[in-house]
């Protein structure tokens, strides 16, 4: 086993976690380009899409690649209802007020799962498909390793397509800008507000089971780090874009397993690691690396 | 058509129409000028449903409009150019021609409105994938207009379309105008250019600080002598 082939299976772990936090910091960056609100309750709805996925499993009899589709889909719905619940009857408020509501969310969402699903950690079902060794020359490398990027970029070029060639996509981005000029164009804001939080809740789902699958044990607070990384990766790449969402998933991930694999004695501050870049960011660039520039004209 | 019965708005303490009465027959052109601030953005915004009337009624063909959300208003065929051209910066011309006719789902005849906006503005076609942002001035004007007529609305409403461009497309979009209303649409506009205005409307409302002060056609406000006075810079 040479240094390379060591290093490359560092790097497919990186690619691997960033593009995990990229799905989730991608909720937090579209909610927050629509109603500039940090949806706090975003890590908890990737948990509950994780659970949603172990129950549906367990005890449902439908095959598992199924209910790998119908929780994301089912997250979505609960998105959609966490933003009616929660934000729709604030808005219009001080951003403060819509603030401590999503946080409270959060925390009504963490403590019914402990409720609900137990304290007791669970183990995520992984199929087996997902869940072997492959060796590449001289490289053992888990399958769930490759699967993870290769679905998160199918879900990316997806996402890409609805913003940019669809009608709802346009919209989405028209209201991001300027709500007043959108609702001018006939565009129905509760839906498109409503189709946001599906989205991002989808996709927090999928990166949930994805999750689930590399690193199998379910609890109820499990949301809590992954939000709060994947949060500061869409500061990092700056909050709004879609773009800056993935690529601050990407540096936060390969950064992380990076520093854990070449600095050994560092590996108890991978955490930090997240909060250290969060800092130098907005030290030096507060918008973000894709952050919006100014294109207006007066 | 289109009737405002006793309109009032007020931002939190301040009032900023006190019961306004317009009528709007089918067909014409009526234009609304008054002096910076006195109205006549939140008459066109309260009407559209942007801003909270806080008394009044509007009728649409006798339907009663007052409450309804703006994007069924949109869909009943008003449109709104607004004040400030307000278009999409980081969208692309083209995409922002797309969005104006978001409520309509006639695919083809949505082609051939954006062919005909780019017949009548030949410069946003040479900048049809350019981001909106990236025009100037004048060329978000025209496209805000474009955008507006991508609607294929019933009533048009214009809040100081002319405003910053210079005098040869000023003559274009009264132009506009014109074409619109001989292909039988309805248009409510709102002018500084209270002379150009006034030339073509069939019928006009003068607005002071929140309420009509005077009405009439077009026409005989021009040879109003207080019209001439506050608006058209003539001495007495
Ligand atoms: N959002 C707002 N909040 C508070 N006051 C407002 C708001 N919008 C308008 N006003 C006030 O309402 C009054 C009427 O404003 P409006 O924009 O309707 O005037 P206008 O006739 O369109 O003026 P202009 O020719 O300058 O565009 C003004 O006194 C203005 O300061
Ligand atoms: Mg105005």
């Amino acid at each position: 086993m040479g240094d390379v082939s060591i290093f490359l299976q560092h790097l497919t772990n990186g690619i691997s976690l960033g593009s995990l936090y990229a799905l989730i910091a991608i909720g937090y960056t579209m909610v927050y380009g629509i109603l500039r609100l940090i949806n706090f309750a975003h890590g908890d709805i990737f948990m509950l899409g994780v659970y949603l996925t172990f129950y549906g499993v367990i005890y449902t009899p439908l095959p598992w690649w199924l209910v790998f589709i119908l929780a994301p889909l089912l997250t979505g719905f609960i998105g959609i209802l966490l933003e009616k619940v929660a934000y729709k009857p604030l808005r219009g408020s001080a951003r403060i007020t819509i603030l401590i509501s999503a946080i409270g969310a959060s925390f009504l969402l963490q403590n019914l799962g402990i409720v609900i699903f137990g304290g007791r950690p669970r183990a995520f079902p992984v199929p087996q498909l997902l869940n072997h060794v492959i060796k590449l020359g001289g490289v053992s490398i888990n399958v769930v390793t490759f699967i993870i990027p290769a679905v998160s970029i199918l879900l990316l070029i997806g996402l890409t397509y609805f913003t940019t060639k669809t009608k709802t996509g346009l919209a989405m981005r028209a209201l991001s800008k300027d709500y007043e000029t959108a609702s001018l164009m006939g565009i129905d804001i509760n839906r498109i507000i409503s189709i946001t939080f599906f989205m991002g809740s989808f996709l927090a789902a999928i990166g949930g089971i994805l999750w689930g699958s590399r690193y199998p044990q379910l609890m109820p607070l499990m949301g809590a780090m992954p939000g709060l990384k994947s949060f500061i990766a869409a500061v990092v790449g700056g909050i709004g874009n879609i773009t800056g969402a993935v690529i601050g998933g990407f540096i936060l991930g390969l950064g992380e397993i990076m520093l854990v694999a070449f600095l050994p004695r560092l590996s108890g501050y991978r955490d930090a690691f997240a909060f250290v870049l969060l800092i130098i960011i907005l030290l030096v660039k507060p918008s973000g690396l894709m952050g919006n520039k100014v294109t207006e004209k007066v | 058509m289109l009737e405002v019965i006793d309109l009032h708005v007020n931002y939190g303490g301040i009032t900023a129409l006190r019961g306004i009465n317009l009528t709007i027959e089918e067909n014409q052109i009526v234009t609304l000028i008054g002096a910076n601030g006195a109205g006549k953005s939140s008459t066109l915004r309260a009407i559209m449903g942007l801003v909270a009337k806080s008394n009044g009624k509007v009728l649409y063909k006798g339907e009663d409009f007052t409450n309804l959300p703006t994007k069924d208003i949109v869909a009943r065929g008003i449109a709104m150019v607004p004040e400030g051209r307000r278009v999409f910066a980081d969208l692309t011309v083209e995409e922002n021609l797309i969005l104006g006719a978001y409520t309509r789902s006639d695919q083809k005849a949505i082609a051939n409105d954006i062919k005909s906006v780019y017949d009548t503005f030949p410069r946003l076609k040479e900048r049809s994938w350019q981001k909106a942002g990236t025009l100037s001035g004048g060329e978000q004007q025209m496209l805000a207009v474009g955008r507006a007529l991508m609607v294929n609305p019933k009533i048009l409403m214009m809040d100081e379309p002319s405003l910053g461009l210079a005098p040869l497309l000023v003559k274009d979009i009264f132009d506009i105008i014109n074409i619109l209303r001989e292909r039988g649409n309805t248009i409510l506009l709102v002018e500084q250019n209270a002379r150009k205005a006034l030339e073509i409307a069939d019928y006009a409302y003068v607005l002071e600080t929140g309420q009509l002060v005077l009405e009439g056609p077009g026409k005989t406000l021009l040879e109003d002598q207080r019209v001439q006075e506050a608006y058209l810079g003539v001495a007495r």
